[in-house]
Order: structure tokens, then sequence, then C-alpha cells
């Protein structure tokens, strides 16, 4: 199969998946094999364009063109290939946990969710294989769009309220901002394309690209820079598969990623230098990682807590940007799928708490460890692997970003990275240490009694993936540094 | 041989068919029939029309053999072949679902007299955009708008009926206005056909008559196409008219105002003396983004869904309005395409509404509350519909905003950009109002159970909502029409 065959087909698989799942939808079982089936192809086929781009190809593929000279079309760099490896990877495991939670939380609708779930998934592939602004820009709304019903799942007044104020602020910061950005950039630079190096240079002034910048990077109201951040917390009515898995890694890394792409391949890492709101985006990420850690240290609901550490730890790829060097992007990029694990760890051990314990809110969680040693015990991985704590992957990311950070001679950033770390540690290490070190509130003196074996067995591969990344960092960066050719 | 008198067949279809339809009244079926072959032969026709002018150079046709200037003129270029093909695509298709809807809202005696003034208003409208004589303008607006108003009075509730007479008062003063100012240009320049007003404009364009002349045709049309604040009367009209006659008149009636008062401006009068020697642009432009504005801000606060999709009709005809007081080819470009985009998604809208009538007999957003879980696919083709009202991408009311945004930004004036921008995020708020509630909430107590629509209703609801996803994707038919159409009202008549 050659690569293109392979961007074309894996786009296709999540869509004909979703048919193959509405025309299931009475066959509960064969319509959840058919998901875990779906999420397998699409992560083998997604592997098939691997080798290209290690080799230091960019395949592409081109469908239709929408306007002249705007063409909806795909082109995978590394970037992108990391991200779309760690979406689609981290569905299979999601798919299987998302049949646990759904059965075991007793929640409806169950063929509505997961149709919607592999539009997400097909949209966020869509967006890591993007060869153009547009095209990424139609995506990213699609994936707005398709998360909606799942946010208002449960369809009492607190879901539809908090889907109210997702689909608010992320379509009205991205057709605000973001969209009068790319039409700036068209008519300035008359092309929309991912160059190595940008398409600014010499075309936009300083002044105006100034302004796009800040355009841009709060039109991507996915990345959760401060003050456009409440759309995430709000979002954590969902059902905790797509807290997970759209929360923790294809939504929000969509807009990192995107922040990413924006200031590699339209920018580019020399220009963004030369702008003066380049330090200004900087330092509204800096204070996005403490204020949002500050914040998360008060919330007693978990979900919530670990909401507001993904703002806090989305700033750190967006800061990544800001430092516009070559380290401290590739750290960005790590970071994607770093945090990805770990996030996504803390999420399923969440879910698996209210499923086996209806439990939501830490300060009930005394004692929690001997019922459910194994989901507590993965928490704690999960738990390092953000900190960025040895022997966890975390570590490496937050090892280039500082490096990144003291490349550009900003002591302050370094700072603001060993702060956050600090306060990682102190509002993410109080809920395993309840768990294990203090006796029961209720009194349970029952044995070990974990959720379903389909919600315990993801959240154990996932903290698993998080140990065996802080050994795969160098390829990582091997492919990772292919950006920069 | 035929093909040589396509543009008389265009009208005179409709029109001769609509009296022979009086002989139906026993057999409303059969007048139903007739209507549907009548209305699917002039869509052919003007599809006919569009391919040869696309092709090759404008079409003249004289009426009677009497060479115009002196004769009534037909004349079709690619700018009315669109309109044309606009009026009578939308006819042909609402039709299958016309059926249906109109034997449950009209009572059997009447669907005869129905469907003739339906022919009769489709023929005004089509002799609007094909004729090349200004009178003949006139005489076809007023064929077009006594047929509307008895359309709109036979609607299932009675205030329909101060809704026709309103709208009959705010017509009649339109089209008078636009009479006057016929006869000023008549007076000045001793003709009426428009090709040679053109001409002769020029030579007596200094005096007052002259102005005088456009600022009655120019009032008076605005009032035909609910340009704010002359909007008054459409809101009512469309929320009480029958279900097909709003599907109809929404996607055709001010779109056809609108092309003439493009013809007058650009090709008649000329851009220079519109928009250089009249500040036609500083009063357009306020009038446009107010009428985008305010009609976008109260459509969010009706509670009934067909007034809520009226008013965002009049903010539509703010976007058409603003792209054409750019007074540059991008821009009347965007409003040509518009013209035709927004005819497409609201007739889709509001067939789904349509449909929603014909289950529960009622378009109050309470009384469409839970309503998706047994109309599923009538409330999936309004959220298409809905989608391209919003303007997200891969629909059709995207790339017209795209390319309005872009004209915006080719005359320097970014602000109205931005402005653009944060009013599409207002027609978020009111699409989503129903989508919420169709989807979201609970049937309302003592609710009857219903059942999806009919195939008969559905089939030409998706075809619609379809069609403004397909011209979102396949975009070159809309915006090679509308390209051209921009270039030939700016170039005027050859």
């Amino acid at each position: 199969m050659s690569a293109g065959t392979a961007i074309g087909l894996a786009l296709a698989t999540p869509l004909a998946g979703m048919l193959l799942m509405l025309l299931f939808a009475r066959l509960p079982n064969l319509r959840d094999t058919v998901m875990v089936l779906t999420a397998a192809t699409m992560f083998t086929v997604v592997l098939q364009v691997l080798p290209e781009v290690q080799a230091g190809g960019r395949p592409s593929l081109e469908l239709f063109e929408l306007m002249p000279g705007l063409a909806i079309a795909f082109e995978v760099e590394p970037l992108g290939m990391l991200f779309a490896l760690v979406a689609s990877g981290l569905w299979i495991v999601t798919a299987l946990y998302a049949i646990g939670y759904m059965r075991g939380a007793k929640e409806k609708h169950h063929t509505r969710f997961y149709a919607f779930f592999a539009i997400a998934l097909f949209s966020a592939l869509g967006i890591a294989f993007a060869k153009n602004m547009f095209t990424l820009f139609v995506f990213y709304e699609i994936l707005s769009i398709s998360t909606y019903p799942l946010v208002a799942h449960k369809g009492n007044e607190a879901a539809k309220r908090g889907a109210r104020v997702y689909l608010g602020l992320l379509l009205g910061t991205s057709i605000g901002f973001q969209l009068l950005a790319i039409l700036l950039t068209w008519s300035l630079t008359g092309t929309l394309d991912f160059t190595d190096g940008g398409i600014m240079e010499g075309k936009v002034g300083h002044g105006v690209g100034a302004i796009l910048l800040l355009l841009y990077m709060y039109g991507i109201g996915k990345a959760a820079l401060m003050p456009f951040h409440r759309w995430l917390p709000e979002a954590m009515v969902a059902p905790t598969p797509v807290s997970a898995l759209l929360h923790a890694v294809a939504v929000v890394k969509a807009g990192v990623f995107t922040v990413l792409k924006v200031s590699i391949y339209l920018f580019g890492l020399d220009y963004l230098q030369e702008l003066v709101t380049t330090e200004w985006v900087m330092y509204i990420a800096a204070f996005t990682i403490v204020a949002a850690s500050l914040v998360a240290l008060q919330q007693d609901n978990l979900k919530a807590r670990l909401a507001y550490s993904t703002v806090s730890q989305l700033s750190y790829i967006v800061l990544g940007a800001m430092l516009a060097n070559q380290i401290a992007a590739i750290g960005g990029g790590m970071h994607i799928a770093m945090h990805a694990f770990g996030k996504i760890t803390l999420f399923f051990c969440a879910g698996a708490i209210y499923v086996a314990t209806k439990k939501t809110d830490i300060s009930q969680m005394d004692g929690l460890g001997r019922r459910m040693p194994f989901t507590m015990g993965a928490f704690l991985l999960g738990a390092l692997c953000v900190i960025g704590a040895p022997p966890m992957g975390g570590l490496w990311s937050k090892w280039h970003l500082i490096l990144g950070a003291l490349d550009s001679g900003q002591q302050l950033m370094i700072a603001v990275f060993l702060a956050s770390t600090l306060l990682n540690v102190a509002y993410l290490i109080p809920p395993v240490i309840r768990a294990f070190l203090r006796p029961p509130q209720d009194g349970y003196t029952g044995g070990i009694q974990e959720a379903p074996l389909l919600c315990v067995a993801p959240l154990s591969f996932t903290a698993l993936g998080a140990f065996a990344m802080f050994f795969l960092a160098g390829p990582l960066r091997g492919l990772l540094e292919g950006m920069f050719p | 041989m035929i093909e040589h008198h396509l543009p008389a067949l265009q009208v005179l279809l409709p029109l001769f068919a609509a009296p022979l339809l009086m002989f139906l009244v026993r057999w409303p079926t059969l007048a139903w029939a007739l209507t549907t072959a009548v209305c699917w032969a002039t869509f052919l026709v003007s599809a006919l029309l569009l391919e040869a002018v696309w092709a090759g150079d404008p079409i003249s046709y004289a009426h009677g053999g009497w060479e115009p200037p002196y004769g009534i003129e037909y004349w079709v270029d690619t700018a009315n072949a669109l309109v044309l093909l606009i009026v009578s695509g939308i006819s042909a298709i609402v039709m299958p679902f016309a059926r249906d809807s109109v034997e449950q809202e009209i009572p059997r005696d009447r669907i005869a007299w129905f469907y003739t003034a339906f022919l009769l208003a489709n023929a005004g409208l089509l002799g609007i955009a094909i004729t090349g004589d200004a009178f003949n303008i006139f005489v076809f607006f007023e064929i077009s708008a006594i047929a509307s108003y008895a359309l709109i009075a036979m609607g299932r509730d009675r205030r329909a009926l101060l809704a026709s007479f309103t709208y009959l008062i705010m017509g009649t003063i339109g089209t008078t206005f636009l009479l006057i100012g016929i006869g000023f240009l008549y007076m000045m320049t001793g003709t009426l056909n428009l090709a040679d007003l053109a001409e002769r404009l020029p030579a007596v364009r200094d005096t007052s008559t002259i102005r005088a002349a456009f600022a009655f045709i120019a009032v008076g049309v605005s009032l035909k196409l609910a340009l704010f604040p002359l909007h008054l009367w459409l809101p009512n009209a469309y929320t009480y008219a029958p279900s097909m006659v709003t599907v109809f008149l929404s996607a055709t009636a001010t779109k056809v105002a609108i092309y003439v008062l493009l013809r007058f401006f650009y090709s008649v009068f000329g851009v220079e003396f519109s928009f250089g020697v009249l500040p036609m642009g500083y009063v357009l432009m306020p009038l446009a983004l107010l009428g985008i504005l305010i009609p976008s801000i109260v459509a969010i606060f009706q509670a009934d869904v067909k007034r809520m999709l009226a008013y965002s009709s009049v903010a539509q005809v703010g976007y058409i309005i603003l792209g054409f007081s750019f007074a540059s080819t991008l821009g009347l470009m965007a409003a040509m395409l518009h013209l035709f985009n927004h005819a497409v998604t609201k007739a889709a809208l509001f067939m789904a509404l349509g449909a929603i009538v014909y289950r529960i007999g009622s378009t109050r957003i309470d009384a469409m509350a839970g309503i998706a879980r047994d109309m599923p696919w009538t409330m999936a083709a309004f959220v298409v519909g809905g989608l391209s009202l919003i303007g997200i991408p891969l629909t059709a009311g995207f790339v017209t905003k795209w390319y309005l945004l872009l004209a915006a930004l080719e005359a320097g004036l970014w602000p109205i950009a931005v402005f653009l921008l944060a009013t599409s995020l207002i027609a978020v708020i009111y699409i989503w109002r129903v989508v919420e509630a169709a989807y979201f909430r609970e049937r309302p107590a003592g609710a009857a159970p219903v059942r999806e629509a009919h195939p008969a209703l559905l089939l030409p609801t998706w075809t619609l909502a379809l069609a403004s996803v397909v011209f979102g994707i396949h975009t070159a038919l809309p915006i090679g029409a509308a390209t051209r159409a921009a270039e030939i009202l700016l170039g005027g008549y050859p």
C-alpha cells in the first residue's frame, strides 16, 4: 500500500466503522466489536504511513479543490504523524474502556455516542494530516461540532449548559479569530500551505504579523489559553471516555498541535522571534500554567482537578512554540505524546472509580487503594508521568522544553516550569496518599473490588505505556527532528 | 426552431397554464399534476437558457417581431439566467412537496385556485427577471405581487389575512414608486428599453428629474426586497403563509427584487453614477450592516421557528446588499453567489419546517421539543440547512461568507470583516436553540405521538439540504456563474 492510499484509507476507516455501528445498533455486542476493530484497523493503516515519513518523505493526497487555489488536501509531516499515531493508537484502548464504562455506569444511547466518537477521531486525523491551514480549519470545526453531542450526552440541565459553553467558546473563537486570521493570511500571502520555514517572511509586515499571531493563538480555542479555557472544565460533564480520549488527547492536542503547526509552518520560527507579541503570548502561557495549577489545587472533584491540570499542561506546549527555537518545538511535540499517556491514564482511573464506587470527589477517596489497588497504582504512574518524574516519559518532554528555554535565554520560563512541577506534585499526589495511607471513611472492609476488567485493563495498559515512553524518547526525538530538514 | 423561442416560453408556459387550472377545480390532484409538469418544463427552459448564454453571447428576443427598442425585448445573459434558474428550480423542487402539504393546509375546493395563483406568481417573477423593458418589469411585479397576496391570505391562521393586507399596502407603495421612477426616466429619455435607457441616460443624467427617478426606483424596489428598515411586511407574511408558499417566496421573491436593483444600479444607471456621482455605497452599507445585526438579534427571541427564519431572511438580504454595496467585482460576485446559496439553504429549512407542520400543526419552539426522536430525518435536514445558514465549512453558506469577507478585506474594510464573523455567531445561537429543543428536550406532556414525515415531503427537503452541502464542495457551477454575472452587471449593456 502506498502512503498516499494509506492516508485516504485511514480517513475512511472511522467513517465506515460509524456506518457499520449505526447498522448494528440493535446488536450491541456486534456493534462494540466493530468499534474496536475499526480503531485497530485505523491504527494499523496509520502505521503504514510511518516508514516513509521516518525516511524524510512527505506523502500527500489531494481530495478536491473547494475554491480556486484552496484545496482539501493532506500531507504528512513528522508532527502530524506523531499526533495521528497517538490519537488513533489510544482510540483502541479507549474503545475497550468505553464498552466497560458505558455498560458499567449504565449510560444510555450507546450507538449515538460511539458514532460521534468515530467522527471525532476522523476529524482529529484530518487535522493531523492537513496540508494547508484551510483543510485544518475545516476538520477543526467538524471536531468541535461532532463532540457537542458527546458533551451533552446525559441530556440533563448541567450537561446542556456545559455543552453550550463548550460549543459557544470553541466556535466563537474559531470563527471570530481563527477564520479572520486565515482570511488575512490568504489575502496577504496568497497561500495557506504549510511550508518549511513559514510563508510570512517578506510578505507580511511585523506589525500585521504580530496581530495575526494573537488572532491565531486565541482563535485556536482548543489550546485553552487563558482566558478562553472555560470550555475545558465545562466539558467534564461528558462521560469519562470522552474526557479521557477527547479532552485529554484528541481535542485538546488538536489545539496545541495547531499552535505548533501554525508557529513552525505558517509563521516560521525565525519570523516568530521577531514579533513583539511572541513574548506576550509566552507570558500569557506562563501565567496559564501557574494559574490553572493553582485552581486545580482547589478542586475537590477529581475530574475538575484533572481538567485544570490539562489546561496548565497545554500551555507548556504553547510556551514551547513561543520560545521559537527547534529544541523547544521538539519538546512541545514530545509533550503531545507524553502528556497524552499520562493524562488518559488519570482520566481512566477517575472513570473506573466512578463505575466501581460512584465516587467523584477526592475527599471521598480515603482508603480506596485497598479496594482498587490496580487503579490507584496506575493513577500513581500517570501522575508521575504528568509531573515529569523519572522513570516516566513526561521527564523527556519537560527536559527538552527547559533546554529550549535555556537556548532562548528565558530564565524566568525555566522557573515557571520548575514551579509548575512542584504544583503538579501538590495536586496529583494527595489523592494517591489518601487512597493508600488513610483508613477508609465508610469502614469498608471487603477485599479487592475493582471496576470491570474492560476498565482496569486499558488503564493498566496506558500506565505501562507512560512508562515505556521513557525508553522511546530517542526514536521520538529522531522522528520530530524531521520537522526541520 | 423551438430553442429560438425559449425566452418567450420561460414566461408564457406558467402564464398560460394558470387559467387552464381553473377548469380543474373538481380535480385537485390533476391541478397539482399539471402545475408540476409546467414547473419542471420551465426549469428545463431556464437550464437550457443558462447553458446557451454560458458559452455564447447574451440572447435578445423581440416579442412579436417588433425590434427593440420599439417592441418589448426579452434579454438573457448569465446574470439573469442564474436568477431564472433559481426561481424555476425552487418551484420545480417544491412541487412534489406541495402535494401533501397543500392538501392538508388548503380547503379542497380551493386547491386549483391556489395553484393558479402560484403559477401566476411564478410567471410574474420569471417575467421580472427576463424582461429587458422597464415598464414590463413593473407589470410583472404587479402580477407576481397580486398573486402572492392571494397565496399568503390562504394561510392556515386567520392572521394570514392581516399579514397579506400589510404586504399589499407596502407592496403597492413599492411598485407605485417604481412606476413613478420609470415614468420620470421615460419623460427624460423617451424610451423604456433598459439597454436603450443605459445608452441615453448619460446625456441627461445631471438633472434633478433623473436623480428623483433614481431615488424612487431605489426606495420602491428596496421595499419589495425587504431592505432594512423597509422589511416590516416580511416576517408576518412568511410566518402565516401556507408552508409551501413560504418556501417558494423566501427563496425567490426577494431575490428577484434584488436582481432588479442590481440591474438598475449597475447596468442602467451605471456604477459611476450610482456609486460615484451618488453616494449609494454610503447609503446601502450602513443599512446592510444594521439589517444584518438587528434582525439577527430579533431572531434569537422568537418563539415561533418560522418567524425566526423569516427574520433571518431579512438579515441574509443584508449580506447580499452588503456585497453589492462594495461596488467591486468580488463584492458583486459574493452577492450573486449568496443569492443562489441562500435560496437553496433557506428553502431547505422552510421545507423541513413544512414537514413538521404537516405532522404537529405548529412551528412553535415549545411544540417542537423532543421532535427529533420521532422525526429524525426531518430534523437532520434542518440541521444541515442550519449549518449552511451559519456558514460552517463544506456548506454553501461558507463559500459565500468566504468571498464576502475577502471582498471586505479587499476594500480595506477589515472592521466589516470582524463584524461579519461576529454576526455569523448570532446565527449559531438562533439555530442552536432549535437544535437543542428538538434533540435534548422531552416531548411536551400530553403531546400525541407523531410519525416521521411522508417520503414525498422528505425527498424534496433532502434534495435541497444535500444541495446546500454539494454546492459547498463542488463550487465550480455557482462560483463560475456568479463571477460571470458580476462581470456582466459591472460591464453594463453591450
